[in-house]
């Protein structure tokens, strides 16, 4: 099929090509055109001058650039501690969701009311209530510290929506396969923690990798009972110099981060497309 | 003018209108001709405005705003009052106010982006401590072993950072009912307000704080002036400059001062 013929190019493989050379085109002539309104219009609006001076302001940002790098490593820190503990959590509850067994019952309306409740009240509402509220039952330092508490809510909110996915997950393996394991011999557990788990795992990492990047920008969302991560840095910075640079400062250094995995996830995603054809 | 002098502000607010003048500095120069739009924080704390309704012209930023409209020749019906946040008043572009007070604190920096009226109020920063810590002593030492909060959007941030330096991150809030919460909660020992708001939280808000000292004005690098925000070069600050300076020249504004302002005498200086 590849190999060149006498009589050159044959009709269809013309046609391909004369397709090719014009979707490129029709791609390129339209990518030029958004990028020149883009570049040529919007400087051309009568705000543009204060606009570019008020968000886009090279001296603001080289300023605060590197504060917001150090803020942005509390970010990290916190997003380190809450991610492991979320999967942990999460998967419990989706387990729970999933008891068979009678007597467990009350688990399944614990984990049922624990995904309800966490995944319909906003971050922000649960971030204050048990950050400002748990503290002031009167724990003692250092047991009431917002990073503690603030962490814990966005444990338990983020722990509602993975425990959703796990159950998918874990859904998504077909019911026979838990038959027949058990007609093997397999105990319940073992069911779960050698068959089920390990599919359903592994089915939902893309879906789990989107609740990292989300919750990455979440934790931002402590910053509003006091720890000075990078958004309440830049917050501090656009008071002080009446410029809003350091967000943009500030959304530099998220994309930074969530672009490479926002594409690793799709890698995976197209990963587990293609080997489940 | 003995008889401005005097009166006091609700035969002020019953006043009849004055129709303005055609050649008054103001025409042509507000939002809404013959109107005047003020904004101010939502919510209003106290002492600046009482009860959240600036209308009322209770509180010292609601009486001085009455008492800047009427000498640049606005009644008292004619002032509008709309509410905004701090961003919504550094925004590029036009503002949907004449001019915004909330307590702001004039920077040089700010003043690339927005104008300011001359100052129409003075504050020293303050510092309140929360029940457990009263019995600080007002030093810089003491004050330095503290777990500092403050709001995030005030000067009071590089006024900690820089002068009292404390050894452990301060926590920073987004308003002051946060700051309070913080405190309530025992997450912070000390937050630093301008004097009046520390003294009004010290009062009402917060069971047991007390204020223990406060930052001479003149020593501080960037005492507080407040003044009154507009958008850049907007053609009405010659105005309310004039109508400022007419104020304070007359004893109007010392004496708002003393009406809605708690004495302020009595709190030590820091060493």
């Amino acid at each position: 099929m590849k190999t060149p013929k006498a009589a050159g190019l044959t009709r269809r493989e013309i046609y391909e090509a004369q397709q090719r050379r014009r979707s490129v085109l029709v791609a390129s002539t339209s990518t030029v055109l958004a990028v020149v309104a883009l570049v040529v219009l919007v400087p051309l609006t009568p705000g543009w001058d204060k606009v570019k001076r008020s968000f886009f302001n090279a001296d603001v940002l080289v300023d605060t650039f590197p504060k917001l790098l150090d803020a942005f490593l509390i970010n990290v820190m916190i997003f380190a501690w809450c991610a492991p503990a979320i999967a942990v959590l999460g998967l419990l509850i989706a387990l729970a969701r999933d008891a068979k067994s009678p007597a467990l019952f009350p688990l399944r309306i614990f984990g049922a009311t624990f995904t309800d409740v966490f995944r319909g009240v906003p971050v922000i509402l649960t971030v204050y209530l048990i950050g400002f509220g748990i503290p002031g039952l009167g724990l003692p330092r250092p047991w009431n510290s917002p990073y503690i508490w603030g962490s814990l809510a966005l444990i338990l909110t983020y722990s509602a929506y993975v425990a959703e996915i796990f159950r998918s997950g874990i859904d998504s393996v077909h019911h026979s396969q838990r038959s027949a394991a058990l007609s093997l011999g397999l105990s319940e557990r073992q069911v779960m923690r050698d068959v089920v788990l390990p599919q359903a795992v592994r089915n939902v990492v893309p879906a789990q990798m989107n609740m990292l990047i989300a919750l990455q920008k979440d934790v931002s969302l402590l910053s509003f009972i006091g720890p000075v991560e990078i958004f309440r840095q830049a917050g501090v910075f656009k008071s002080l110099t009446a410029n809003f640079t350091p967000y943009v400062g500030a959304a530099i250094i998220f994309l930074a981060v969530t672009i490479p995995a926002t594409r690793y996830a799709d890698y995976l995603m197209a990963k587990q497309m293609k080997e489940r054809r | 003018m003995k008889a401005y002098v005097l009166s006091t502000l609700t035969a002020f607010a019953l006043s009849t209108t004055v129709a303005m003048a055609a050649g008054h500095c103001a025409a042509g120069k507000t939002l809404t001709d013959g109107k005047f739009t003020i904004a101010t924080g939502n919510p209003a704390y106290y002492p600046w405005v009482l009860n959240d309704a600036p209308e009322s012209g209770e509180g010292f930023e609601a009486a001085v705003a009455y008492a800047v409209a009427e000498e640049m020749g606005f009644a008292a019906e004619d002032v509008v009052w709309v509410r905004s946040s701090f961003d919504e008043a550094i925004q590029p572009g036009a503002k949907n106010f004449d001019v915004n007070m909330q307590q702001y604190s004039i920077t040089p920096e700010r003043e690339q982006v927005v104008d300011f009226s001359e100052p129409y109020y003075t504050a020293p920063m303050a510092v309140l401590v929360s029940p457990g810590a009263t019995d600080t002593a007002p030093t810089m030492e003491a004050l330095k072993a503290l777990k500092w909060g403050a709001v995030g959007s005030t000067t009071a941030v590089p006024k900690l950072m820089n002068v009292i330096q404390p050894d452990s991150d301060p926590l920073l809030y987004g308003d002051n009912a946060d700051v309070n919460a913080a405190m309530s909660a025992n997450q912070i020992d000390a937050a630093l307000f301008d004097l009046p708001t520390a003294l009004f939280l010290s009062a009402v808000m917060i069971e047991g704080s007390k204020v223990i000292g406060q930052f001479a004005p003149d020593e501080t690098d960037n005492p507080d002036h407040f003044g009154m925000l507009m958008e850049d070069g907007n053609p009405l600050k010659e105005c309310v400059d004039a109508a400022l300076g007419a104020l304070k020249d007359s004893g109007r504004l010392a004496e708002i001062e003393a009406t809605w302002l708690q004495d302020t005498t009595g709190v030590p200086l820091i060493q």
